[in-house]
């Protein structure tokens, strides 16, 4: 058992908690991920580490509530126990070489963006941020990414905070600019990166986008998350979990992983709305 | 003396191809001692040999027959740690039983049907807990919680070791737990076995992912003398086909460990798993077998096998294939799938179906001119592919060795297919370290990892003492 030693709400539902796990906390950098379950009859469901600490031996994670097993998460207080939580899986983001970066966030994806752009500042590099929302009362973690950024761009798609438009109108500027940045990072919705993708390919930019696909065991068993890699001419099958999440974004087929991820979205449908009115009656 | 074997009662297959019991519901003490009476005890004790762990079967058989079942389940842990999973996974047609001095003339005799009867008894009947060995002081770390590392495991801590089991996932048992169907076998059969080395000292901690959470070099660092990988099958094959990432498409591990180890076969379930339609499972192991008896039990209309070879170069067990074409799996045999075709309504891009599966693919084979090995090789008979329609497709086609110890242990060699190097002892390339399992040689059996986790055993209690 793992318990809660805080928990906040970022948004109603957006929530960030902090859980002890000195074994995780020693080794998790950011990139990695953790799986965890929140009782005896839960999924398993990945979540990415945002932040560490290892005084307390805790580990930070922001997840957004959005099905069954959220819904349940969120219903953990601070002093209670969750049922499982390991890692840290997945590989660290890479960061070795790269003097001056970009990171592109979009919505709750930037909450995975943060710990990464944070990283990049601690260690000395130039870091660009671009952290897009659909409106103003989404927006998330502008301080921290102040913070940690040389350079922030906030978007909102309605305008109602920030610039109007998406992620990819200042990208576009940047690179049109002459810019060039040793790498640029993108998490976020797959449609989103899909298109930061195509921006940066304009430019011949490099890029990296990381994925959150539907797994399981998280150590390479299970073969869920697989995701399509074109290279040198060939469909080439990769595993988030052991290959990733961080793919050249070049390569990634992000048509198959948009339908991939929609598998299941019925049955999360269904599941969502009887936990909801579980609740309710409750 | 009877030249047949005594039947195993078993649930109809009407009735259980729509439950997830157990199919067989194992011998009663009459008919296991009628049964052990078959045994000849012939002085040179062929079966013996033949069994992985040597499992000293004569011995135990004669204690039946005198109905001392509990004397009878001594002689077998003696060897054998786990003989209730064994006795109902275990290929005995394979190993012991085809040694069987009877089996020249007539059936063998049905040994592991008389080792389940007398795990099981002893499981029914004997309440008290295992004798605690006393300590001998030395500490050993096992990786994996999976057939290989369990038997290493209790046969260290029978000798006095301190053990701690790793285990990634959050519950120990391995592919008996993620993999093994529960009407093969049953979840509580294992946590027994695991609570009976529990009761031996043995220390499981889950949730730990070595070459993650912990390297195996930090397991030495915490005092730990000596390592033994049994990280078990690692990444799923896949045919490298189009359409093998369409929705609806698995691998046998994802397909399993949905229905298995998290609970997808239940009434409510919260992890979600593709339900009824037509199914497709590729490849005929034992593992094809339980994704397509598991699929059928699930609510499928039509379950079909599709394997490249003959029924008679199908690799799983002869029980297991008897037992699903019994329940109405069908099997397309000869058949190769070249694509997975997706279903597409091009008059509504949001119709929720696109982008899963409508069809398999397929390409009849026929069967060449042996090959060195003496396997008929099949070869395509050329334009004669035609589609089956389905809904949902399981690719069981083996597995490659999980990477992640490889990559973060030091010298420790592997093979060209990424198996972990090791000696006649389980040894690797490095001291202390000592591997078995599908780690080492790839997708096998339930009872030749825990042979290898024996040797290791062994190997370890000589390199420490």
């Amino acid at each position: 058992m793992y318990k809660i030693v805080s928990r906040k709400a970022l948004r109603p539902t957006l929530t960030m908690i902090e859980v002890e796990a000195p074994l995780v906390a020693r080794k998790a950098k950011p990139g990695q991920f953790i799986i965890l379950r929140v009782d005896e009859n839960s999924e398993r469901i990945p979540l990415t580490v945002s932040h560490c600490d290892l005084e307390k031996g805790t580990v930070k994670v922001i997840f957004q509530v959005v099905g069954a097993t959220t819904v349940k998460l969120n219903h953990v207080m601070e002093g209670e126990y969750i049922q499982d939580f390991v890692g840290p899986l997945g590989n660290a983001t890479e960061t070795e070489g790269i003097r001056k970066v970009c990171i592109v966030g979009g919505g709750v994806g930037c909450a995975i963006a943060l710990p990464v752009a944070e990283e990049f500042h601690r260690l000395g590099a130039e870091v660009t941020s671009i952290a897009g929302f659909r409106s103003k009362d989404l927006v998330i973690l502008e301080d921290e990414f102040r913070a940690c950024s040389d350079k922030l761009y906030i978007m909102t798609d309605d305008g109602s905070y920030g610039r109007e438009g998406n992620v990819t109108v200042p990208l576009r500027e940047i690179l049109a600019s002459g810019e060039k940045f040793d790498m640029i990072i993108v998490t976020g919705p797959l449609v989103m990166m899909k298109f930061t993708v195509l921006t940066a390919k304009e430019f011949n930019a490099p890029i990296t986008a990381s994925m959150a696909p539907i797994m399981i065991d998280g150590t390479g068993m299970c073969g869920g998350c697989r995701v399509i890699l074109h290279r040198d001419g060939k469909d080439v099958t990769a595993f988030a979990c052991v290959d990733g999440p961080d793919f050249n974004g070049y390569e990634i087929d992000f048509d198959n992983a948009i339908t991939r991820s929609r598998m299941y979205n019925d049955y999360e449908r269904h599941a969502y709305e009887e936990t909801c009115n579980l609740f309710k009656n409750a | 003396m009877d030249p047949k074997k005594h039947e195993m009662p078993s649930q109809a297959p009407e009735i259980r191809a729509h439950n997830f019991k157990e199919v067989a519901l194992g011998y009663t003490a009459e008919i296991a001692v009628e049964e052990a009476k078959r045994c000849l005890n012939c002085k040179n004790q062929p079966c013996v040999d033949a069994c992985p762990v040597n499992i000293s079967i004569p011995e135990f058989i004669t204690h039946i027959k005198t109905g001392d079942f509990e004397a009878a389940y001594e002689v077998i842990t003696r060897t054998s740690s786990l003989p209730a999973v064994c006795g109902r996974v275990c290929p005995q047609e394979t190993q012991c039983e085809s040694r069987c001095t009877m089996g020249i003339k007539f059936e063998p005799v049905g040994i592991g049907r008389l080792e389940r009867f007398v795990a099981d008894w002893h499981n029914e009947n004997i309440k008290e807990a295992a004798h605690k060995p006393e300590r001998n002081g030395h500490r050993v770390a096992i990786v994996g919680s999976g057939p290989s590392g369990l038997t290493c495991a209790g046969d260290l801590a029978k000798k006095g070791y301190d053990v701690s089991v790793f285990e990634a996932l959050h519950k120990a048992g391995g592919v008996l737990v993620y993999g093994i169907p529960e009407f093969r076998l049953p979840k509580a059969i294992v946590a027994k076995e695991i609570d009976g080395l529990k009761d031996l000292g043995v220390d499981f901690q889950t949730n730990v992912v070595i070459g993650k959470t912990l390297t195996i070099d930090e397991l030495f660092e915490m005092g730990y003398e000596a390592v033994f990988i049994g990280s078990g099958a690692g990444l799923p094959n896949f045919m490298r086909i189009p359409g093998e990432s369409l929705k609806g498409v698995y691998s046998a591990n994802e397909f399993l460990t949905r229905s298995n180890l998290m609970k997808a076969y239940e009434d409510d379930p919260t992890t979600p798993i593709m339900k009824g339609g037509n199914v497709a499972v590729v490849g005929g192991g034992n593992v094809a077998m339980d994704a397509a008896r598991t699929a059928l039990r699930l609510g499928a209309d039509n379950v079909y096998i599709v394997y490249r070879r003959s029924m008679e170069e199908l690799p799983a067990r002869a029980e297991e294939v008897e037992h699903a074409m019994e329940e109405g799996i069908q099997f397309k045999i000869l058949n190769n799938p070249v694509e997975i075709i997706p279903f597409e309504n091009p008059d509504d891009k949001k119709d929720p179906r696109n982008g899963g599966v409508k069809a398999i693919k397929c390409i009849r084979m026929e069967l060449g001119e042996p090959d060195e090995k003496g396997r008929r090789s099949p070869v395509p008979v050329e334009g004669s592919e035609f589609e089956i329609p389905v809904d949902t497709v399981v690719i069981a086609i083996g597995t490659s060795p999980n990477p992640l110890i490889k990559k973060t242990t030091e010298g420790l060699e592997v093979n060209k297919k990424g198996g972990i190097v090791v000696d006649e002892d389980g040894l690797t390339s490095r001291t202390a370290i000592y591997a078995g399992g599908d780690a080492v040689t790839g997708a096998a059996t339930v009872i030749s990892a825990m042979g290898a986790g024996k040797t290791a055993a062994a190997a370890i209690d000589k390199y420490l003492s």
